[in-house]
């Protein structure tokens, strides 16, 4: 009997033939954790009397939620890692450095490791083939320490893409549909694996926001096969030795099939207060917009600065709607700088932010007043997420929230290609 | 056995609920952070919850962010145990590892108030209040081990690594 992309790697990781079902201890390549839950893995670290890293140079510190910081209190927190990793070797990415989802499939996921991260959207590198899911301060400690966790094998669910995307319509939209179809708790606990044609023609920054993205389904892992995208992908990031191509086995056993034809799908939103609220943005037209969001983990990336650049491109933000953007990494920055996506944002009046997480979550930089509205291209609008509970957040793909940007009311962006 | 009050929630409660990101700045400072718990569900609670009290939820409780933060606030808010029909993964991992535990079960008939008596062991509550009893579903060993120790912490420390 076949195994899933998840059960092979888990096998490959813990010695066990890893089936569904199965608790298995696995090997894990690179633990990582950011600023907001960084502190407590430190403190758990120490309060567990662990002196040592497992392995320091596949340890990452990354501060990327409050940069620059906003406060002392938090700049205390930014210490407290600077520090840990002095001890310990640990490997620091600091302010300026960009999203850690981002740099973990800029630079270190390699198709079938196994990486925990403090993080709930460790999950973006998924898309590089890679096992990759988030947990919390204490396991991500205790993976720190001793190189390994325990997992529980699990169940997949095969998503099979079919069709072509037609104009202004894109990944995001993908699976914000999908999460809107299966719910926020339709994958909990559950292996997404998306596979079919319309994946094998879909690139790498469009498959790590889809593999963003399964954690809002409540996904423990969202997974794509390594082929020539991803080969492709590695070498242009300098890194082409890191690539092994893997793919499930054509006899593995799936819990559940999902077949989707993107050819109908509709740029597609979703509206307060949860992802799975979701509608095609032509229901939603005429809704007024306070401000714009274009960045995060995921739709911060290149690919998606050109979808919006395309459609700012000699045009001015709505006076009334504030457009903030923020690359997801310093190496986005440069390429944006460098092919002059920077200088058509800003004349379209934009409010570039250092990359980071910028006001995804809602510490600082962009925090909404009471009643207002953000289209975001971020992946979660809960209640309360970008410092509000009295403000509104709805999620679009890059393209919806440049549309939007330009008329102040969200706008589908077929109408303005 | 544990007793003590329910304070009832919906479904699909996050962790922005339970203990919003604009926070971040309090997160070195726990006393000071938990005095905000489940603030931006019910801004009341805080003043209300006693020691052994329960949160009874609906589907999908603690979606979202991965922090720790929010079981660590609702554990030192004096909460016993957390009832839920189903909780999102990451944050029913999150309890176990400090020792909170979270029992899946059928939570529509117990309502805001009810006094409830949970027996781990055993692996039953009963609602002292309607007179009615319920089982919860089965938290895998390793986990039960993990809640034994009183958390992921003191389980490697006294084991050394995992045991499955």
């Amino acid at each position: 009997m076949g195994k899933t992309l998840a059960e092979k790697i888990l096998s490959e990781k813990s010695g066990n033939d890893a089936r569904a079902g199965d608790l298995v201890i696995a090997e894990v390549d690179l633990a990582f954790v950011q600023d907001t839950t960084g502190p407590l893995a430190v403190r758990q670290f120490q309060s567990g009397g662990f002196k040592r890293l497992a392995n320091p140079l596949k340890t990452v510190l990354f501060i990327d939620h409050a940069v620059p910081s906003p406060n002392d209190s938090l700049s205390n927190d930014h210490l407290l890692l600077r520090s840990f990793a002095r001890e310990t070797g640990a490997v620091m990415s600091d302010v300026g450095e960009g999203v850690c989802h981002q740099l973990v499939g800029e630079s270190l996921a390699r198709p079938g490791d196994v990486i925990v991260g403090s993080d709930s959207h460790t999950v973006t590198a998924g898309g590089l083939g890679a096992f990759t899911t988030g947990m919390g301060s204490s396991d991500v400690a205790v993976a720190m320490a001793l190189g390994k966790t325990w997992f529980r094998v699990p169940e997949g669910i095969q998503v099979v893409v079919t069709g072509n995307f037609q104009k202004g319509v894109y990944a995001k939209d993908f699976i914000l549909h999908l999460i809107g179809l299966i719910g926020a708790d339709g994958a909990t606990y559950k292996a997404l694996e998306f596979g079919g044609e319309a994946v094998t023609a879909m690139s790498m920054s469009s498959r790590l926001t889809i593999a963003n993205m399964a954690v809002e389904a409540g996904a423990k892992v969202g997974l794509f096969p390594a082929d020539e995208i991803t080969r492709d992908y590695l070498a242009g990031q300098g890194r082409g030795e890191d690539y092994q191509p893997s793919s499930p086995d054509a006899d593995a056993v799936y819990e559940r099939t999902i077949k989707i034809d993107v050819t109908e799908l509709e740029p597609t939103v979703s509206r307060p207060h949860t992802v799975d609220n979701t509608a095609p943005v032509t229901e939603l037209k005429g809704i007024k917009v306070q401000q714009v969001f274009i960045g995060t983990c995921t739709n911060g990336r290149l690919e998606d600065l050109a979808v919006a650049v395309d459609i700012l491109k000699g045009k001015k933000s709505h006076p009334e709607t504030r457009l903030i953007v923020a690359p997801a990494s310093r190496r986005v920055m440069l390429e944006a700088v460098k092919n002059g996506f920077v200088q058509v944002l800003v004349e379209a009046g934009a409010a570039i932010l250092p990359p980071g997480c910028g006001p995804c979550l809602g510490i600082h930089q962009g925090v909404l007043g009471d009643g207002e509205i953000c289209l975001s291209t971020a992946n979660r609008n809960f209640k309360g997420r970008m410092g509000n509970p009295e403000a509104l957040v709805y999620l679009g793909s890059p393209a919806t929230a440049a549309a939007t940007a330009v008329t102040g009311e969200i706008t589908d962006p077929r109408e303005v290609m | 056995m544990i007793r003590g009050r329910v304070f009832k929630f919906g479904d699909g409660i996050s962790t922005d609920h339970i203990i919003p990101g604009r926070l971040a700045h309090l997160r070195s400072n726990l006393p000071e952070l938990a005095k905000h718990v489940m603030e931006d569900a019910d801004p009341t609670f805080v003043s209300r919850v006693k020691a052994g009290d329960f949160i009874v939820a609906g589907s999908n409780f603690g979606l979202g962010s991965s922090r720790e933060h929010a079981p660590l606030v609702i554990k030192m808010a004096g909460i016993s145990a957390i009832l839920a029909k189903s909780a999102a993964r990451i944050f029913f991992r999150n309890a176990i590892n400090l020792g909170l535990p979270v029992l899946i079960c059928d939570t529509d008939g117990i309502a805001d108030g009810d006094e409830l008596e949970v027996d781990l062991a055993v692996g039953t509550v009963s609602n002292v209040t309607r007179g009615k009893q319920l089982a919860f579903g089965k938290i895998p060993e390793v986990m039960l081990r993990i809640l034994g120790e009183g958390g992921l912490i003191p389980y490697i420390q006294k084991h050394g690594g995992f045991k499955l």
